[in-house]
């Protein structure tokens, strides 16, 4: 009989250490685990006693894929515990920020980290000989919108010039109008990339689980609302550990999450069937092209949700740019009056719902943090999505299992080191 | 024949990895130059034959050393890539608490399933040949290290403080503004981004070789931080600099 001895170690592909093991015999399975052994690097402990002009400039280091989403959480939730008011005009230029952060983290997660399993190549690198054209695209497209977001906070990884209550520096608006140029010729590199991903077979998998993100009552929310369940509803991100109930596995760094059921994915395919009817036109467009229809269950469909929000983030952001420079740029003094106090705040990173928590003393300095990731919510979900695949693949091939099971993990585009922070 | 190059982490964000991954068209010129056998971030290739090893991320647990020493062992250079390999960088924001806090602060009653160390740099382990520095790494730093690695000569890396660039930017000094900064001691290289984008240093680049600590501490208790507040300034990426210790 088949003997399946699967291990492993240090996936390749995505950010940060993780192993799979899935072992069985004789059509029993004996173990099927997803190993986070990434270091943790502690930032909840280290960011005690930090002074509130610091906080983002260190807690953007937890991530060098999302860094612009954990420092944006981060002056979000200073600002929430010290009552700052934002202008229209900082708001602004944060959510151009935070498009340009989603399309760049989609863009390397698709074409880097996912498209060389559907073309059957350890990565992007041979692709570059045989579909060069499709390479040249990707690092455009990343290139884009790492320049867009360098140029509104002084550099994408690590921010600089964002700060608490606004902007240190801010853009000029001719540098602003290049690229709304830039990114409406982008467009049509977006309709091959729809194109090209309609076309890569992706594994057919349903498991319907618990679906979290924000929601917004104006928008497609990405940096504001409230948290929302596909299985609960509506709840204040006030009240977040009600929702993500942390917990450690000996087995894994990264802290484990639960809500109603047993277990609850964040991402793109949560907000994709949450927040479906607020997409843009063309991002519709995009997901009938791509077979995408809310509600999705299936996990491997993740990629095909991050490039709807590719072409969604391209026309909100080529509309901002408008709105920006019909009321031109202005320098604002930013307003901060440092209180004792505590701050909560939620964004979509790329990866799903993030979390950052601050308790301040009247000296404006951290007396405790918290921060829950995207990808330490996913964890458990990826591993219930494992135990309901392996029952499929015991029949196959052992290198088509790990490759599948491979592809599963990879999906979920984690980000492990953020994870662990 | 082409060197091949291999990539590794340790503890830290992946950023300056993917620094790597974020020069865009230009990427596909480096690759040209060099044979990518290791790179886990972005390819599921793996070989053990390399000349030229990257290492990013700092030493931050004890199984994390025997690793090193087995790339080490392998590799003809050895590259440490960004803040947290050169320094020891953010992660060592922790090395002034007990270990058994920092712990208990994260994981709580769970923290006996997990360890950790003081963050250490990776020469604190295995001998360094190069050193990119940063957070994240400057990927036209970048650029010039591996050309000149490439053309086997030694790469000039500047060892005069960000002062230097900050002038040459025509930057208002921080310090006319009535606040601090890390730039007098810090190495330069970084065309002292941070300051021209409306900030001040945090010295993420490593302390020049003899920094004036003293005269630099004196400028920040002139700025009326406490003799604490001055030294924990250093604590954000140069916690592990023996000057400091």
């Amino acid at each position: 009989m088949t003997q399946i001895n699967i291990d492993v170690h240090q996936l390749a592909r995505v950010e940060g250490h993780g192993n799979i093991i899935f072992k069985a015999s004789n059509g029993t399975i004996e173990e099927v685990r997803w190993e986070v052994t990434e270091s943790p690097r502690f930032f909840e402990a280290m960011l005690r006693g930090r002074h509130w002009d610091d906080v983002a400039h260190i807690a953007s280091r937890i991530c060098g894929i999302c860094a612009v989403a954990h420092h944006l959480v981060s002056l979000q939730a200073t600002e929430a515990a010290f009552g700052v008011i934002l202008s229209p005009q900082t708001k602004r230029l944060r959510q151009l920020l935070y498009d340009a952060e989603m399309i760049q983290s989609h863009v390397l997660h698709a074409y880097f980290l996912v498209a060389p399993d559907l073309l059957g190549v350890p990565s992007v690198l041979p692709l570059a000989a045989t579909h060069r054209p499709v390479v040249l695209r990707a690092l455009m497209l990343k290139k884009l919108s790492n320049d867009l977001a360098d140029v509104i906070c002084g550099r994408k990884v690590h921010p600089i010039s964002c700060i608490v209550g606004g902007f240190s520096k801010l853009p000029d608006a001719d540098t602003l109008r290049s690229f709304k140029d830039r990114l409406a010729a982008a467009i049509p590199d977006l309709e091959e990339t729809v194109s090209l991903f309609s076309k890569l077979g992706l594994p057919e998998f349903h498991r319907e689980t618990e679906y979290i993100s924000l929601k917004d009552a104006h928008e497609y929310a990405l940096l504001r609302g409230d948290i929302y369940s596909s299985d609960a509803g509506a709840t204040l991100v006030e009240n977040y550990l009600s929702v993500t109930n942390e917990f450690c596995v000996p087995h894994s760094t990264a802290k484990y999450t639960r809500h109603r059921r047993e277990s609850y994915m964040v991402g793109a395919l949560s907000r994709f069937n949450n927040n479906y009817d607020q997409l843009s036109a063309k991002a519709k467009s995009a997901a009938r092209a791509l077979g995408l229809k809310p509600p999705c269950h299936n996990p491997f469909m993740i990629t095909l949700a991050q490039l709807v929000e590719i072409v969604h983030c391209t026309e909100h952001a080529i509309s901002l740019i408008d709105d920006i420079l019909r009321d031109g740029l202005k320098p604002e003094e930013p307003v901060v009056a440092p209180r004792a106090g505590r701050g909560v705040s939620a964004v979509e990173a790329p990866r799903g719902i993030l979390f950052h928590d601050y308790t301040y003393d009247e000296r404006g300095r951290i007396t405790s943090a918290n921060c829950i990731i995207p990808t330490n919510q996913n964890h458990n979900n990826i591993q219930k999505d494992m135990e309901s695949l392996a029952p499929r693949l015991l029949k196959r091939p052992e290198d088509e299992v790990r490759l599948t099971l491979e592809m599963l993990v990879r999906a979920y585009d984690p980000c492990i080191s953020c994870s662990t922070h | 024949m082409k060197p091949k190059v291999a990539f590794f982490d340790f503890t830290g964000c992946e950023g300056c990895q993917f620094e790597v991954l974020n020069f865009g068209p230009e990427f596909l010129d480096l690759v040209k130059h060099v044979d990518i056998v290791n790179f886990r971030e972005a390819s599921s290739e793996r070989n053990d034959d390399y000349d030229i090893a990257f290492i990013e991320g700092s030493i931050t647990r004890p199984s994390e050393i025997p690793r090193l020493q087995k790339i080490r062992s392998q590799a003809k250079a050895l590259v440490a890539l960004g803040a947290c390999a050169c320094i020891g960088g953010i992660n060592s924001l922790k090395n002034h608490m007990p270990m058994t806090d920092v712990l208990k602060t994260v994981y709580g009653p769970d923290s006996k399933y997990y360890d950790t160390i003081p963050a250490s740099p990776i020469n604190a382990f295995v001998p360094v040949e190069y050193f990119v520095r940063g957070c994240p790494i400057d990927r036209n730093e970048y650029l010039k290290v591996v050309k000149s690695i490439l053309l086997g000569k030694r790469p000039e890396i500047p060892n005069y403080p960000v002062c230097v660039e900050c002038k040459q930017a025509e930057n208002v000094c921080v310090y006319e503004k009535g606040k601090h900064c890390l730039g007098p001691v810090t190495r330069g290289g970084c065309k002292a981004i941070c300051v021209s984008n409306g900030r001040f240093c945090w010295g993420c680049r490593g302390l020049i070789d003899e920094p004036n600590i003293y005269s630099e501490i004196e400028l920040l208790l002139k700025q009326g931080l406490t003799l604490a507040q001055a030294l924990d300034r250093f604590r954000i990426f140069n916690a592990s600099a023996e000057v400091l210790r």
